[in-house]
């Protein structure tokens, strides 16, 4: 991707990001949102980023695409460890740890 | 200020990671800088970075990130009836600095201290932003100058898979989250053999309807099991 390119996304983006937070606060107010629409809004961070990720851990670019078993296992940890402590940095830290510690297992 | 001390253990070291990976795809410092600034909001950036390295088109980019965000609206709604007097200008910073750390904060003290005048809602909402917004851009520029330095035997490029299953995980309370993501997941992977980007685009809104769907279901099941047997 050009400059320019990279450029574009990032003010779309930061731009697109602000309406969204000052949406109700700055222009709708007090007006209620649709049930329905509070309902799809609820989901929007489980829809999309399951939906970023699956390939990549299942595909990884970094074997060309051959599910790896250190990755696969790393990702399990993560899930595992984030469901049961409901927090996301020991997530990180024990998925990270696992991730290392098969590698240099399998190598 | 002090109560949004805790949040920086999060979002501190996930914003140097975004920095590593960001300068890894080999984004210069201008842009990461830019990155965090106009857009402040880490779940959107690492999605666009992704997308960035996949060669997917703009739109494409930038509608995906946009969709991750979605959820702040809903931030936005449910601080009007506490934050919603305030001058237009206060507002149009508040607005800035809605993240989920000063949303999740500030709701909470607003609810417990209803007395809180106008003002003391504004100032506590402002403080829990004066750290936890300078130190997430600040964060991510050390990121992007260690980037550099990190070898590949790393294996770096698992760390925004592993960042994102550790993000979601705690999201999945409900039988209808669950069944979301799993929606997700699935559809993600049925529709991967499209360009790529667009297969998110099918799973997405597949998962989300499944979500509110099953939400549905619950809410008209729960009467029923929570019936006395008479």
């Amino acid at each position: 991707m050009s400059d320019l390119q990279i450029w574009t996304v990032i003010i779309a983006l930061g731009l697109g990001t602000y309406l969204i937070r000052w949406s109700f606060l700055g222009a709708i107010g007090h007006r209620p949102i649709p049930l329905w629409v509070e309902r799809l809004l609820r989901y929007t961070a489980v829809g999309v980023l399951p939906a970023m990720i699956a390939p990549l851990v299942v595909w990884p670019a970094a074997t060309a695409g051959a599910p790896d078993p250190a990755r696969l296992t790393a990702a399990a940890v993560t899930l595992v460890v984030g469901v049961l402590s409901r927090n996301t940095l020991a997530a990180i830290v024990t998925g990270g740890a696992t991730l290392f510690a098969m590698l240099a297992w399998i190598g | 200020m002090i109560q949004s001390m805790p949040f920086l253990l999060v979002v501190l070291p996930f914003a140097v990671l975004f920095g590593v990976v960001a300068s890894n795809a080999g984004l210069d410092l201008a842009k990461i800088a830019g990155f965090s600034l106009l857009v402040l909001a880490g779940a959107s950036q690492f999605t666009a970075l992704q997308l960035i390295g996949d060669h997917a088109s703009m739109v494409l980019i930038i509608v995906s990130a946009l969709a991750v965000n979605l959820r702040l609206a809903m931030y936005s709604a449910a601080l009007v009836p506490w934050l919603g007097a305030t001058s237009p200008r206060q507002r149009a910073l508040v607005a800035y600095l809605l993240i989920d750390q000063t949303y999740a904060l500030s709701l909470r003290e607003f609810e417990e201290n209803p007395q809180l005048s106008l003002r003391q809602r504004l100032a506590y909402f402002c403080g829990t932003a004066a750290l936890l917004c300078p130190l997430w851009v600040l964060a991510t520029l050390v990121g992007a100058t260690a980037g550099n330095a990190i070898p590949d035997s790393w294996a770096l490029d698992f760390a925004v898979p592993i960042t994102f299953l550790a993000m979601i995980a705690p999201m999945l309370r409900t039988p209808a989250h669950i069944a979301a993501a799993l929606v997700s997941v699935l559809a993600s992977l049925a529709f991967a053999f499209l360009p790529s980007g667009l297969g998110l685009l099918v799973a997405a809104p597949l998962a989300m309807a499944t979500g509110a769907g099953v939400e549905i279901l619950t809410e008209r099941l729960r009467p029923q099991v929570e019936a006395p047997n008479v």
